[in-house]
């Protein structure tokens, strides 16, 4: 009885880290946009959604090779990244908050509505990304492609850490997160890593759809609830908190996997989002609030 | 009432009272009185952004409420439909308040996000509490309203009566706006500090918004609820809410006749496009009503960006600039 009460644990933290990787990384790219422009991207989730369908064509019905897939992937949602912020952002001026949430409404609905059409209503299925057995653990199972989300999370976090530590590019859109306009007088071209956040937080909501893609199967309509589990993810961990975001998106995935196995899988995409409500309503700061969110925010 | 409005709402319940006269088909009645549901809605969506400056993007959620508080109470417990309206618009309105106290705290993008996600958690319960909502096959057989004893079994009486509760919508939001709360609200809207400075009590006044927004919204998902007889969560989902904000948006959202207006027009749309489908046809485009949600995000899109003030501004201002080309 009792192995078995550990077996259930294990394997509930396997599927609650393997939905964390991918809440953290919607919840990442969330983060890259309000860092860099106070904006919070409703059609970060759509994102996901386009990467995963893109990806789904090009291996299944393409038949191209997985790395060359990805990457074609990437590049094309990261596209549409820009040019979301080219055509939609980029033209106008100083807009109100309002006016900005329903600009990246209206583009989270083309999105759904151009995947809709596209891709048709049904679920799409993808092959595992290696056909490896799965691995058994003290009794909990747990799949290849789960080290494959694991592993691609550490990945993505890691190449964020260099690139936004280590090379020009990323300090010029640190600097502009942290004071615009000391960053234009510094000669830095403020709009570019606008179009720059845009491209980076697309590419990141696509590999986050690639890699979810073959465990979830992927359809046109998942985009607004993956959106805001990761923005609670994004708010749990204090909003534009990289680090954060990556410990509370673990963090959401696991409450989730726990709340659907102890008490019903029903209630599971409903928990996700009180635990959102109540962390906006008790303490909107986050649980990395204050001084140690300071501190986490230099990635 | 501004004199104005007053003119407004006479002209539209003569449009009203004339538009059976010419439309006899109930098909296209039925369209109508959705639209009424919607304009309903959007008027009360309307005094909270507009004129609190306040988003929603969960009052689909209490259109859900009132819609399912109507179901459940007259068809398992067997209430009246009115005293069940009744009983939905308490409902709401504690609903709201527990939900709009914490939440309209926050500001910008939090609000929406929060909204969005109580809309969210309302759908997934109405899919799961099957024992009391009947899950995702719905309840059937909820009865239809009546006035001083007269059940309304035809849509042309169903088309006056809708009609009339948006004529009442209207002019109880036209006093409110030209009220000590409305002025308080614009104050707010302008500036929360200098509105509290000069003594509104901006807390209160936000919350009694947005409960009595979300009881509009409550009394149009109750009228859905007699008129279509059946209800499921499919309606009810999170694209229900955002759709009502793009109405109030792309109508315009300073001004109750733009709410109107848009959402007239974004429920007309559906019906304008599938009767346009034949001469899409002709210019070699296979529209299909698929497509619908495209036109609706591209139409939400290009007035946020060409019109952010909304067709009904956009149109005030071509007929002035149009009367000022004349006089010249």
């Amino acid at each position: 009885m009792s192995h078995s009460g550990l077996t259930d644990i294990i394997q509930f933290m396997v599927m609650g880290v393997q939905r964390g990787a991918i809440y953290a990384m919607v919840a990442m790219g969330f983060n890259i946009i309000y860092n860099a422009t106070g904006i919070i991207n409703f059609a970060q989730g759509e994102f996901v959604v386009l990467g995963g369908l893109a990806m789904v064509t090009l291996t299944m019905a393409l038949n191209l090779s997985l790395p060359v897939a990805f990457i074609l992937t990437v590049v094309a949602v990261t596209v549409v990244g820009i040019l979301m912020e080219r055509l939609t952002i980029n033209p106008v001026g100083q807009p109100t908050v309002l006016r900005l949430i329903i600009i990246t409404i209206a583009v989270s609905i083309l999105l759904k509505g151009a995947a809709m059409c596209i891709w048709g209503k049904g679920s799409h299925y993808m092959h595992h990304f290696t056909d490896a057995a799965p691995i058994e653990f003290l009794g909990a199972i747990i799949l290849p492609q789960t080290l494959w989300i694991i592993g691609i999370l550490l990945c993505v976090v890691i190449g964020l850490v260099v690139f936004f530590n280590y090379t020009m590019i990323g300090k010029c859109i640190r600097a502009c997160a942290i004071n615009r306009d000391a960053a234009r007088l510094a000669g830095i071209n403020d709009r570019k890593m606008v179009m720059l956040s845009f491209a980076l937080s697309a590419g990141i909501g696509a590999i986050a759809g690639i890699i979810i893609t073959p465990i979830i199967q992927m359809d046109y309509a998942r985009g607004a609830l993956l959106g805001l589990k990761g923005f609670g993810a994004a708010v749990l961990g204090g909003l534009g908190n990289s680090m954060g975001a990556v410990v509370a998106g673990l963090l959401l995935g696991i409450l989730e996997a726990f709340g659907a196995g102890y008490i019903s899988s029903h209630y599971m995409d409903a928990m996700a989002l009180l635990i959102l409500l109540v962390v906006l309503f008790i303490k909107p700061s986050g649980i990395f609030g204050s001084s140690e969110a300071m501190r986490l925010k230099e990635f | 009432m501004q004199g104005r409005d007053t003119a407004g709402l006479i002209a539209l319940i003569l449009a009203v009272v004339a538009i059976p006269l010419v439309i006899r088909n109930d098909y296209y009645l039925g369209v109508l009185i959705f639209t009424a549901f919607n304009c309903l809605t959007c008027i009360g969506l309307c005094l909270l952004m507009g004129y609190a400056g306040q988003i929603s993007l969960g009052h689909g959620a209490f259109v859900a409420i009132g819609a399912y508080a109507s179901g459940i109470l007259t068809t398992t417990l067997g209430w009246s439909p009115w005293a069940a309206m009744g009983a939905g618009i308490i409902i709401v309105s504690v609903v709201a308040a527990i939900v709009g106290v914490p939440t309209l705290r926050l500001k910008g993008h939090y609000l929406a996000m929060a909204t969005l996600g109580f809309a969210s958690i309302i759908h997934i319960l109405a899919v799961a509490t099957v024992d009391l909502t009947g899950g995702p096959s719905g309840l059937l057989n909820i009865p239809r309203i009546s006035i001083f004893g007269h059940q309304l079994n035809s849509d042309m009486q169903y088309f006056y009566f809708s009609w009339a509760v948006v004529a009442i919508g209207l002019y109880v939001a036209f006093n409110l706006i030209n009220s000590r709360v409305g002025r308080g609200l614009r104050a707010l809207h302008g500036s929360e500090e200098a509105a509290a400075s000069l003594g509104v009590n901006i807390t209160a006044h936000k919350i009694q918004v947005f409960i009595l927004s979300a009881v509009y919204a409550a009394i149009s998902g109750s009228m859905y609820a007699y008129y279509v007889n059946y209800i499921d969560p499919g309606p009810f989902g999170v694209m229900h809410s955002v759709l009502l904000v793009t109405m109030v948006a792309v109508g315009g959202m300073h001004n109750i006749w733009g709410a109107f207006t848009g959402a007239v027009l974004l429920s007309l749309l559906p019906e304008f496009l599938s009767s346009a489908t034949d001469y899409l046809q002709l210019m070699g485009i296979a529209y299909q009503p698929d497509y619908d949600i495209l036109v609706y995000g591209a139409i939400l899109l290009l007035i946020m960006l060409f019109l952010p003030e909304g067709v009904f501004d956009g149109l005030g201002k071509a007929v002035r600039a149009g009367r000022r080309m004349i006089r010249r």
